[in-house]
């Protein structure tokens, strides 16, 4: 009871205190809100280990942080070959492989209309495709290795960005267009000097969608057959072996790369991107 | 149709231009058996309602838009070879400046199409920034700017690869009347100081009038010229010839002129 009550009460505290934070003067500076974000982060651990605690929850169905911090911190070399496996060869490789591919198609879309009609539905048919019933076929093409979950995350990353970077070569008005043929600009220089600066917002729209989707693909994919090591074959062995603990620790990193992928490609997009409405702020 | 100065040389030359556009309603003639001679250092406005054909006709001789009939030269070349030997310069209603591009950047853009030298570039671009009095805006973007100055940007962004044609689409249609005049006087200015041949497409008879050497009247459906007027304000004009008895009897001529297009039809 203890528990519950010092839990709420901790809340309330805590939510006082933000509200009050996020009001002041300091609540505007960069300080104030990184002590806002991180204040309620703490409270959201405070909460979890109250309620598990106060209800007695069994740790099959939901272990405290307090039992998934210290096994995060005794497995770190079992978590990190694990991330090394899935997020850097996994999900980077494929990341970064369909990408360029898409990148490359788009391009050539763009060039050809001929393309355009058969190349689009092509992509949309294999994004359409289930991944449960893909990566299964993929694991048996490319081995249980990396290079198979690579090879999901392909497939997976590929759509998104080709339609946002479609739509973003597409995006320039007419006034642009002519500017450039008054000049005499080759197709590769409009290219370069005009469509291509103004598709970025869409393409970082695409990167970021693919950001978030590489991650999943890497790790569901590993549930179909994959080396002892991965985040995906540690979370379903673990499962099986009643070892939450190690899910959520799992889980925890799997969070964490993907927040920190994300906010890398954010921070390259507001740096890229200064000039667009959305940025200039 | 007149055409009496004839001493100076040609520099774009139509003759039965005819510019149809095949639309879903059917065929449009936006321009009808259109003559007309412009020459060297010539400040040609283009008047008329929408749709009389003035900005088609401007598009022609930048090669945007491609004539269906009748000839039409530029230098004695095609408008699509004049335009790569970099024979005009363009400016749009909208400044068009690109907004990842500072405004210099902008400028050295169309240098950097046309493969200047990077230290060429930098001269030019300092050059024309001063010509257009924006020196001290070369590392500011396009929207820390007003609309004036974007346009004032968007003209010396025309002038910097040295074009003898200058082409402008109602370069100061979207300003307010008080920035129109003080760009028109230094328009007039620029045009002396450099000797430019010039094309203005325009919606406004004082704005017409004040700046020209020759007026076109045209008139739309289809579009065609019904007069051509030649100037005989002298080439340095301070504002306030616009209170001159000849600047109130060409504006009367362009007027009637713009009120007969209607009557007929």
């Amino acid at each position: 009871m203890i528990w519950l009550v010092g839990a709420v009460v901790f809340w309330g505290l805590a939510w006082a205190l933000n509200v009050w934070l996020a009001g002041s003067r300091m609540g505007q500076r960069r300080a104030g809100r990184i002590a806002v974000a991180t204040l309620f982060g703490v409270t959201i651990l405070v909460l979890w280990e109250g309620l598990v605690r106060g209800f007695a929850v069994p740790p099959v169905i939901l272990p405290g942080p307090s039992v998934i911090g210290p096994t995060i911190a005794t497995s770190l070399p079992v978590l990190w070959a694990d991330f090394v496996q899935t997020v850097v060869k996994g999900a980077l490789t494929g990341f970064a492989i369909g990408t360029a591919a898409a990148f490359v198609t788009a391009i050539a879309i763009d060039r050809s209309p001929f393309l355009q009609r058969g190349l689009l539905p092509i992509g949309n048919f294999v994004s359409a495709l289930p991944i449960v019933g893909l990566a299964p076929i993929l694991v048996m093409w490319f081995g249980f290795d990396w290079q198979s979950k690579a090879a999901v995350v392909v497939v997976m990353v590929f759509f998104p960005l080709l339609v946002n970077m479609v739509a973003g070569l597409q995006a320039t008005d007419r006034l642009s267009r002519d500017l450039m043929a008054t000049w005499s600009a080759s197709y590769w220089q409009g290219l370069f000097k005009l469509r291509l600066p103004a598709a970025m917002p869409f393409i970082f729209n695409g990167l970021k969608i693919a950001a978030t989707l590489a991650l999943i693909g890497a790790i569901v994919a590993e549930f179909f057959g994959s080396p002892i090591v991965g985040m995906g074959f540690r979370i379903s062995t673990e499962v099986g072996r009643l070892g939450l603990d190690m899910v959520w620790a799992t889980i925890a990193v799997a969070a964490l790369s993907g927040s920190a992928f994300y906010g890398l490609i954010a921070w390259i997009e507001s740096r890229v991107t200064f000039w667009h409405p959305s940025q200039r702020g | 149709m007149k055409d009496t100065l004839t001493t100076a040389q040609p520099v774009i030359e139509a003759k039965g231009l005819q510019l149809v556009f095949q639309t879903r309603d059917g065929p449009v003639h936006a321009l009808k058996d259109v003559n007309l001679t412009i020459n060297r250092g010539d400040f040609v406005s283009f008047i008329g309602p929408s749709g009389c054909g003035k900005t088609t006709f401007l598009r022609a001789i930048a090669a945007l838009e491609h004539p269906t009939g009748g000839s039409l030269t530029v230098n004695g070349l095609t408008p699509d070879e004049a335009r790569r030997k970099r024979a005009y310069g363009y400016v749009f209603q909208a400044a068009g400046l690109y907004p990842w591009r500072t405004i210099a950047g902008n400028i050295k853009l169309p240098l950097e199409i046309m493969g200047f030298a990077k230290d060429e570039q930098e001269a030019r671009v300092a050059r024309v920034l001063d010509l257009v009095e924006l020196s001290g805006f070369a590392n500011k973007f396009p929207w820390q700017l007003s609309g004036g100055m974007q346009q004032r940007a968007s003209i010396a962004r025309a002038l910097a690869f040295d074009a003898e044609i200058l082409l402008m689409d109602e370069p100061f249609g979207a300003l307010d009347e008080i920035v129109r005049d003080r760009l028109n006087e230094e328009l007039l200015k620029l045009w002396a100081r450099t000797g430019k041949t010039i094309g203005f497409v325009t919606h406004s008879i004082p704005e017409a009038v004040y700046l020209s050497t020759r007026i076109v009247v045209m008139s739309p459906r289809p579009g065609r010229i019904t007069d051509v007027i030649d100037s005989p304000l002298p080439r340095e004009r301070p504002l306030d010839i616009r209170d001159s008895k000849d600047f109130i009897e060409i504006a009367h001529r362009v007027r009637e002129g713009l009120r007969a297009g209607h009557a007929d039809e």
